[in-house]
């Protein structure tokens, strides 16, 4: 059944490993020449350094202020997490189970907003966020993830709701459990893996979103890890020591998180998209 | 799939079930049945679609009426001009129109490059590697960066990276002003976005890719198919849902480009790298002029949804040939 490893096979894998090298390299870049000094970025950049220099972390470190742009990152990514998975896992498995017109209808409404880009939106949900006291708040930016995140997460939900099957939910009807019990306790958990799923998609999207933060968060106290970093370019241009540093504090974060996640979040990705 | 329960007919009414009041029988029951179905309805779907009607649609209608105004994002009258802005954006308004230019452009060369790397690897990664599992995690990780993190990676790499390569090597490749000139700005940004974007189409790929039957592929490869044929007319006509979804990921994901690309060039140099996303974003925030702003948004929502729906039509469509 399992092909054979031939000589072919190893020039393959030469090839591909070849192509990770070249994949890798703007990694080695940066690491490289976060702990350089100004000068010797500039005579080459190339090269390894001739002495490791912690310094510009430590400074940047100060600067962007990263443990308080590093806990606005992760507050925002979390609470608009579960706020997105409740909601929408909730409303479709409801619009699954109560077949018909309206649930439909519903349901190609919230799949189409899927095409509108967010600049589209962006302008007026600006007027109305000042009107409903949404600008400048945490739980205001939240509340907005919340609601762009909906149509996607919905439509990952309603599909995989589909394949669980109907019979456990009757018995649990008939011993009396609620509605609400059984979606807690018999379907939630049933719906894991599309979990999984929803929660990395929305993870990778908010924590490395830009353009929504930089709109409602305007003062510093609560800026997240991309906008740091970006007003951190905006002030120190071309000082590629500091701004080296400043990447890789920023990239780390998310980097670590995949690392650990690899598995699933290669897995979670693929189920996503295939169904 | 559509035909399950009836929830009208809700198995939990038995609720007065021995003792049934007289006043009761006259229909009552059954009218609090379809009132409590109607009650948890809304208690399960209403948040979501509370927050998503907030958050998008109705932003989404006021867009379209301020697209008739003049509005400046601060003043409290609003004045309405009917159909000035769109008048103005299709006779008089060359920026916008190279940002389309370049968008569409950039689009499909995007599309079409990372499109083929990522089916590319995802070839090379089906074959029984050792290093299989590795070689996906690296091809995977520039996903997880963001754009504008990204962008700012790779400015450092055009400007100082490449320099020292082509110093150390000489290739005149390296040796090119990369972000300073229009063209090579314009390649630059496709280098990056298929970078980032050909590990995500991999792994979709995969994902495609096992479900492919081994005997049909041995059976052909017996009956003499080289490897070339195999791919072409067993292996991608197999396939096409996966192609679909790719396409379509990538055309949104190109068109809508921005955080990349205002890291990486700032939509420099003079105006050749700039984006549908970044002119509205300038129109609005910088120019302050909201009104003008929200009418691009509106003209570039119906074409990003003309040309998605049109891609996804038009592979849906051969899917049911293969």
């Amino acid at each position: 059944m399992d092909q054979k490893y031939t000589k072919r096979t190893f020039v393959l894998e030469i090839i591909g490993i070849l192509i990770a090298i070249i994949f890798l390299i703007p990694f080695y870049f940066v690491i490289i020449n976060s702990v350089k000094s100004f000068s010797e970025i500039l005579i080459d950049a190339a090269a390894l350094p001739t002495e490791i220099l912690f310094s510009n972390y430590a400074k940047v470190w100060e600067i962007i202020q990263f443990p308080r742009a590093f806990w606005n990152s992760l507050i925002i990514t979390v609470l608009s997490n579960i706020g997105i998975v409740v909601i929408s896992s909730m409303a479709a498995w409801k619009m699954v189970r109560t077949p018909g017109k309206f649930s439909k209808i519903l349901f190609v409404i919230i799949v189409s907003a899927m095409v509108i880009p967010f600049q589209t939106v962006m302008i007026p949900l600006m007027k109305l966020g000042g009107a409903l006291n949404l600008i400048n708040s945490i739980p205001g930016i939240v509340i907005m993830y919340f609601g762009f995140g909906v149509p996607l997460s919905l439509f990952l939900y309603h599909g995989f709701v589909k394949t669980v099957p109907l019979e456990i939910e009757e018995a649990a009807r008939i011993d009396g459990c609620s509605q609400f019990g059984v979606f807690w306790r018999i379907v939630f958990p049933l719906l894991k893996p599309i979990t999984v799923t929803v929660v990395i998609l929305n993870t990778l999207w908010i924590w490395n979103d830009y353009l929504l933060p930089l709109l409602v968060l305007q003062t510093a106290e609560l800026r997240t890890i991309p906008l740091a970093t970006s007003s951190f370019f905006a002030q120190y241009t071309k000082q590629w020591d500091m701004g080296l540093a400043a990447l890789m504090l920023g990239i780390a974060p998310i980097i670590i998180f995949f690392l650990f996640l690899q598995r699933h979040i290669i897995k979670g990705i693929a189920a996503g998209s295939v169904k | 799939m559509e035909t399950k329960i009836e929830p009208k007919v809700d198995p939990v009414v038995p609720n007065t079930s021995g003792r049934t009041k007289l006043h009761d029988v006259k229909g009552d029951p059954r009218r609090k049945a379809k009132l409590k179905s109607i009650l948890t309805y809304t208690a399960f779907v209403g948040p979501a679609l509370i927050f998503f009607f907030v958050i998008q649609i109705i932003p989404f209608l006021m867009g379209i009426y301020y697209s008739f105004t003049s509005w400046n994002g601060v003043s409290s009258a609003i004045e309405w001009v009917g159909l000035d802005n769109y008048k103005r954006i299709f006779t008089n308004d060359e920026v916008f129109f190279n940002s389309f230019m370049f968008t569409t452009k950039f689009m499909f060369a995007a599309v079409i490059i990372s499109n083929l790397i990522g089916f590319g690897l995802a070839l090379l990664l089906n074959a029984a590697l050792k290093t299989k599992n590795i070689l996906r995690t690296v091809f995977f990780i520039p996903n997880v960066i963001g754009g504008l993190l990204l962008g700012f990676i790779w400015q450092f790499i055009f400007v100082r990276g490449f320099a020292s390569v082509g110093e150390l090597t000489g290739l005149s490749f390296f040796k090119l002003p990369w972000l300073g000139d229009e063209t090579t700005a314009f390649w630059g940004i496709v280098i990056v976005f298929a970078w980032q974007i050909s590990g995500y189409m991999m792994i979709i790929y995969i994902a495609a890719l096992q479900g492919v039957d081994n005997s049909l592929l041995e059976a052909a490869r017996i009956d003499g198919a080289n490897n070339f044929t195999l791919i072409t007319k067993i292996i991608i006509p197999l396939i096409l849902p996966a192609f679909t979804i790719c396409f379509f990921l990538t055309i949104a994901m190109a068109f809508k480009i921005f955080d990349l690309n205002l890291s990486l060039t700032g939509g420099g140099p003079f105006n050749s790298t700039q984006s549908v996303a970044i002119n509205i974003y300038q129109e609005a925030f910088q120019n302050n002029r909201y009104g003008l702003g929200t009418a691009k948004a509106i003209i570039f929502f119906v074409v990003v949804a003309i040309f998605t729906t049109f891609q996804v039509m038009a592979t849906k469509k051969r899917e049911v040939e293969a």
